[in-house]
């Protein structure tokens, strides 16, 4: 069931203003916020089984618990909207379409965890969303919704916007911190957690974009309303961002435990004259799930069942024109790109399987090759220092518990021969029926 | 204030052990034996974890977790590779990738033979590689500094050296760039690696990455001959290992001594050797007829020297402070009984009668009262015309440990603040140079301080009277921290005027009584009179009333008038002179007798604590005598016994000295004002000292040489950062650079004796002394 709620108004020319939020409630939730206790908020965030959004699913009331109290250091909220992972693209049009949800749901967050400072941590390759979150901040301190006594409760906030130079590593929440202590960034050693000692060494809620961006929804209607959707382990709604071979790809306002054959007739059902080989419910880091898998939930633990994560909750849909070898090997020289070089597993092993993948899709492998591969993961899940290395050793497992045949056969056949590179695409009629 | 220790109950590979709480993993294993393999981890360092080479199975964790970052907690159960499948292929895993991209050029490579990648390959990873693949490349080696240089392909971006230099030195211009495989090693464009700590990185470093421009290709690990030995360049006290090869030293390292240098030392005492085998004198000298000097045997020339030694109506001895505390003792001796004077002194630099004083009163056969274990641990250390990066590295690293781990306050009396205060947090005070007696009213000052002072208070009238008043006041904690290794032990030695060994005083009957037991000779034998100082012996020498010197282990650039210490050793009627290298002073001398250098000796240096840092001779089959060894002959052949000479001999007579009963009053001087601009120096760690000669490559790590003024002198000078400034005397001028820090507003400093800035020879002036100062021509 669709429920277009964060994307209510992202129809409209002006849906990113400050008027068209507050013809749609906006501020409303905040206003009621700052005559609640804190500890209160955060009760009701815990009750209302809100997830994170950001791939982990971890309970945002809990997480905004574990902060010290009464601590006498200043504590800060930083919103990790570092969007990058190939696949997934929900927060960037949520702070292009509707910063201010996102912005209210700062304010109503730190003023939960009694946080003077906010920090919007926004991916460096999107500056018209950095903009338009930037100009939605504004409208906020000249309404008076930021900065000193906002709206005379005695709170006060100062909230920063700060561009990413451009590295996927900075979405980890310890190495987005370094970076934006103007470090290089790389992940932290844990303990100390960012709640207990994050940035500047003080206590740090560190929640995704549209979690935020549900804050001031779930405040303003209740846990019971929120919990309408989904189940009891996933409840709410969540912004599906569906691409790759289907009619209409975008972003997909639903309730969790939609199904994935639901959202794909959202959009259009898959291009014609073409049939669905595989799909991935959340990022490139999550495992790949085929047709049988489309009528389970979406939900967190559904997918688990599933052998995979509900990730992101953005669908990547690929046809039978997708060579799987292929996609698996864009998929690992992204994170070698991308792999930070703090430590060997992912460094060392990111750089070891790209080169036997290349060498696989030109049909130059040997057949040892797809046994090392898959050794190789192994030796990188749960040893890597971060999560990084443990999507890297994902795809590829992934893949093989679908298409061993396919994997194997591109030993001897370059993966081009098989799959005409040009019929994936959209600029081509080789592909088009 | 100790708190009780408390412990807690594991089990590691079966073995159940109690270990202090927060013990790391890999710490307890090792306490039972298990050598779990690492890179990264270094237990002087914060754990990072990144190598992931210390991967275990901790019980009820599904994931293998770093032993190098996880902390025990009560009952917590521990595989290792030992007894765990999931630990030991994690761990080969994690080699396996270490390899892939690591060169294969182990037999050319300086680390190969004991390099911790190598063997922990070994007991560690697979016997065969798996990797077929290109391997990653860099152009190799590139230089991070004139002598750390980098083979980026070697690097197994372990952090250590970067770790290092961030937490350990504070010198953070090494740092990790790029990721991925192409991680590297790396400095900034406009920030060379001129750390004074520099080559501990390349000790650390678990692999050839980081080698060192004098020592890279000169010796496999296993044709050499490593023996503990300790450092002869500062009063630091450093334990360091020397590695032999062909009787030539190849290398020094920091030995590991957790109560003194810890696992760390300087450049200068690392890399500052080619002065012991380069340019030696070989041969005893002696002056022919015609003036000219020529080469005698040993015989000829002991004959020579102890007939003109003879002959003299007043000898004296000039001695630097760079001797071992046994042939310190044997001078001192030796001046004695042989030369029947108290016309010895070791100071050869800067110093006051005021000084002796105070040596004699506070610091001369006293017990071991200031450690760098206090220093760790204390509230409150005040450093007194002391910088300790420049003048005891040391120190600075301690101190720097304490102020990061203990939060200890570290405050400066300085002229200026340096860089070494900015890496310490220090509180500076600032004061005008000949007058910091008077800045110590600024300071809090407590029983729980500790207050170090430097030799360089010696050019500040008034500064150790005011000092020990205070001490007596407050009762802090109080040291002396000389520059020279040996100048510890040289007053101990009792190679001042006015002390005889042990600290005993030479006007006090009862010590002389003590002494001439120790020696078996009659009292009258031991001259009762305070004798004269360096700087009266160079004035009696020029007027001839002192006719014959025994100089040891100085140069004229040393003192403060090196020209007029010329002039008065030409002067002197008979010279003999006791010396590893030629210098000018040798050249003057009538006899000079060759001597060893401190790696073909046996002997002791006293550091600054006043601990005893004995060490054996490095080099064995050597033909080189040491001082003591010499003066024994040279008694001998003026018919008197000082003993055999022997480091075993000395050392026992010396030891049955102990403390001693009396000591003699505090000094009591007053301080005085200056007018104007007065000059702050002090010898900077790398500079043109003569032990750091032929050593290039430690030499391009020098800090530029600047003068520093303050703001508002460079604003009267209507100077900017960058110009050329110009100090002068009556006696010359030195033009440098000028770099505006925050000072005293009447205080100009100089580096003592840096290239182009040798403020001795130049201006004959020290620390506290009025100068000139102008805007110079660029």
């Amino acid at each position: 069931m669709l429920t277009p709620i964060l994307s209510a108004h992202w129809d409209k020319a002006d849906s990113h203003t400050l008027d068209r939020y507050k013809k749609h409630h906006g501020y409303a939730a905040l206003k009621q916020a700052l005559k609640t206790d804190p500890d209160a908020i955060i009760a009701t965030i815990k009750d209302s089984g809100l997830r994170g959004r950001g791939g982990a699913g971890f309970p945002t009331g809990l997480k905004w618990s574990f902060v010290p109290q009464n601590d006498g250091k200043p504590h800060y909220l930083v919103v990790n909207a570092d969007e990058s992972e190939p696949g997934a693209c929900k927060d960037i049009p949520l702070m292009l379409a509707n910063p201010h949800s996102l912005v209210e749901g700062v304010i109503i967050s730190s003023y939960a965890i009694r946080a003077n400072h906010a920090f919007i941590y926004i991916r460096g390759e999107v500056p018209h969303a950095i903009r338009r979150v930037r100009n939605a901040v504004k409208e906020a301190y000249a309404a008076g919704f930021a900065g000193k006594n906002i709206l005379g409760s005695g709170f006060d906030l100062e909230i920063v916007i700060h561009a990413g130079a451009g590295a996927y590593i900075c979405g980890e929440e310890t190495a987005l911190l370094d970076s934006l202590e103007g470090r290089r960034g790389q992940p932290r050693l844990k303990p100390p957690f960012p709640a207990v000692a994050g940035l500047y060494s003080s206590p740090t809620v560190i929640n995704n974009a549209e979690t935020i961006a549900n804050i001031p929804y779930i405040l303003r209607n209740g846990v019971e309303w929120f919990r309408q959707w989904g189940t009891e382990k996933s409840p709410g709604f969540k912004l599906f961002a569906v691409s790759g071979h289907v009619k209409r790809p975008g972003i997909y306002e639903a309730a969790l435990g939609t199904t994935m054959r639901e959202l794909l007739e959202y959009a259009g059902g898959i291009r014609d004259g073409h049939e669905l080989k595989f799909w991935i419910p959340g990022g490139s880091s999550v495992p790949m799930l085929i047709e049988e898998h489309l009528d389970l939930p979406l939900t967190y633990e559904d997918m688990a069942a599933a052998g995979t994560m509900l990730g992101t909750g953005t669908p990547m849909v690929f046809d039978e024109t997708v060579s799987v070898v292929k996609a698996v090997s864009r998929w690992l020289a992204f994170y070698k790109h991308e792999s930070c070089g703090k430590c060997t597993p992912c460094r060392e092993g990111t750089y070891w399987i790209t080169d036997l993948l290349k060498r696989l899709e030109k049909g130059k492998g040997m057949e040892e090759d797809l046994k090392k591969i898959d050794d190789l993961c192994k030796q990188i899940a749960g040893r890597s220092f971060c999560a990084l290395g443990d999507a890297a050793a994902t795809p590829f497992p992934g893949a093989m518990r679908f298409f061993e045949d396919e994997i194997k056969e591109a030993v001897s056949t370059p993966v081009d021969e098989t799959f005409n590179p040009l019929a994936s695409t959209v600029f081509d009629k080789v592909g088009v029926k | 204030m100790n708190a009780p220790i408390e412990l807690i109950n594991v089990v590691i590979d079966g073995v159940a052990l109690q270990v202090p709480k927060g013990t790391l993993v890999i710490r307890a294993a090792e306490q039972i034996g298990i050598q779990i393999p690492r890179f990264c981890d270094h237990p002087l360092l914060a754990p990072v974890a990144n190598c992931r080479a210390c991967l275990v199975e901790i019980e009820g964790q599904p994931k293998p977790q770093p032993s190098c970052a996880t902390t025990l907690a009560e009952g917590m159960v521990v595989k290792t590779q030992y007894t765990s499948v999931l630990a030991d292929e994690a761990q080969q895993g994690v080699m396996e990738f270490l390899l892939i991209n690591h060169p294969l050029d182990c037999p050319v490579c300086d680390k190969g033979g004991e390099c911790p990648l190598q063997n922990q390959a070994m007991t560690n990873g697979r016997g065969e590689t798996r990797f077929d693949g290109k391997k990653r490349e860099f152009e190799k080696p590139i230089n991070v500094s004139a002598q750390v240089l980098l083979d980026r392909e070697r690097c197994v971006s372990c952090a250590r050296c970067t770790r290092f230099a961030d937490e350990i030195a504070g010198d953070p211009m090494l740092a990790l760039l790029e990721r991925g495989a192409q991680q590297q090693v790396g400095i900034s464009s406009d920030e060379p690696f001129d750390s004074y700590f520099s080559g501990n990185t390349i000790q650390i470093c678990p692999v050839g990455a980081l080698t060192s421009a004098k020592y890279r290709f000169k010796s496999r690990p296993f044709d050499l001959v490593s023996v503990p030995t300790t450092c002869e360049h500062c009063a630091s006290g450093c334990s360091l290992r020397t590695d032999i090869r062909r009787g030539q030293v190849q290398r020094r390292l920091a030995w590991d001594d957790p109560e003194v240098n810890e696992e760390w030392n300087c450049d200068k005492g690392r890399f500052a050797f080619p002065y012991l085998q380069e340019g030696r004198l070989a041969q005893p000298l002696v002056r022919d007829e015609d003036g000219t000097q020529r080469v005698a045997s040993w015989p000829e020339a002991l004959r020579i020297a102890a007939d003109g030694l003879k002959k003299a109506r007043n000898a004296a001895v000039l001695a630097g402070g760079r001797h071992t505390l046994e042939d310190a003792y044997a001078l001192s001796k030796f001046a004695r009984l042989a030369l029947h004077t108290n016309d010895v002194d070791f100071r050869a630099r800067p110093h006051s009668e005021e000084e002796a004083e105070f040596l004699a009163a506070f610091v001369a056969g006293s017990e071991l009262s200031v450690t760098y274990d206090m220093l760790e641990k204390a509230s409150h250390v005040v450093l007194l015309l002391l910088e300790v990066e420049d003048e005891s590295p040391m120190i600075q690293l301690r101190l720097r440990k304490a102020v990061r781990k203990n939060k200890t306050q570290v405050s400066v009396i300085s002229s200026h603040i340096t860089e070494g205060s900015y890496k310490l947090d220090a509180h500076v005070v600032s004061a005008k140079p000949g007058e910091e007696a008077s800045a110590l009213k600024d300071i809090n000052i407590d029983a729980d301080t500790i207050v170090l002072v430097g030799e360089r208070a010696a050019s500040v009238p008034g500064l150790f009277s005011e000092l020990l008043k205070l001490q007596k006041a407050h009762g802090f904690k109080l040291a002396w921290v000389p520059r020279r290794a040996g100048e510890r032990g040289a007053v101990d030695a009792g190679l001042l005027p006015n002390l005889l060994p042990g600290g005993r005083s030479v006007s006090e009957a009862e010590a002389v009584r003590e002494i001439a037991a120790l020696w078996k000779v009659s009292e009258s034998d031991i001259s009762s009179e305070v004798g004269k100082d360096f700087t009266e012996i160079i004035k009696a020498a020029r007027a001839g009333s002192v006719d014959a010197l025994v100089i040891t282990g100085f140069d004229a650039e040393d003192t403060l008038d090196p020209s007029g210490t010329l002039e008065a050793v030409y002067a002197a009627g008979f010279v003999v002179s006791f010396e590893q290298r030629p210098t000018a002073l040798t050249a003057l001398a009538d006899v000079v007798f060759p001597v060893a250098a401190v790696t073909e000796k046996s002997g002791t240096f006293v550091d600054w604590e006043g601990r005893p840092r004995p060490f054996t001779s490095a080099i064995r089959d050597n033909n080189a005598i040491s001082d003591a060894r010499v003066l024994s002959m040279l008694a001998d052949a003026m018919d008197v016994f000082i003993g055999n000479g022997e480091v075993i001999e000395l050392r026992r007579e010396f030891k049955q000295l102990g403390a001693p009963k009396n000591r003699v009053a505090a000094p009591n001087v007053k301080g005085e004002k200056s007018d104007g601009v007065v000059l702050s120096t002090w010898p900077q760690l790398i500079d043109n000292g003569v032990m750091q000669a032929g050593e290039p490559y430690l030499q391009g790590t020098a800090r530029d040489v600047v003068t520093r003024i303050s703001h508002e002198l460079a604003e009267n000078l209507g100077v900017e950062d960058g110009d050329v400034i110009t100090v002068s005397t009556s006696s010359g001028s030195i033009s440098l650079p000028v770099v505006i820090v925050d000072a005293h507003a009447e205080m100009v400093w100089l580096p003592t004796n840096s290239a182009d800035c040798a403020v001795r020879s130049l201006l004959h002036v020290s620390h506290g002394s009025t100068v000139k100062v102008r805007k110079g021509r660029k």
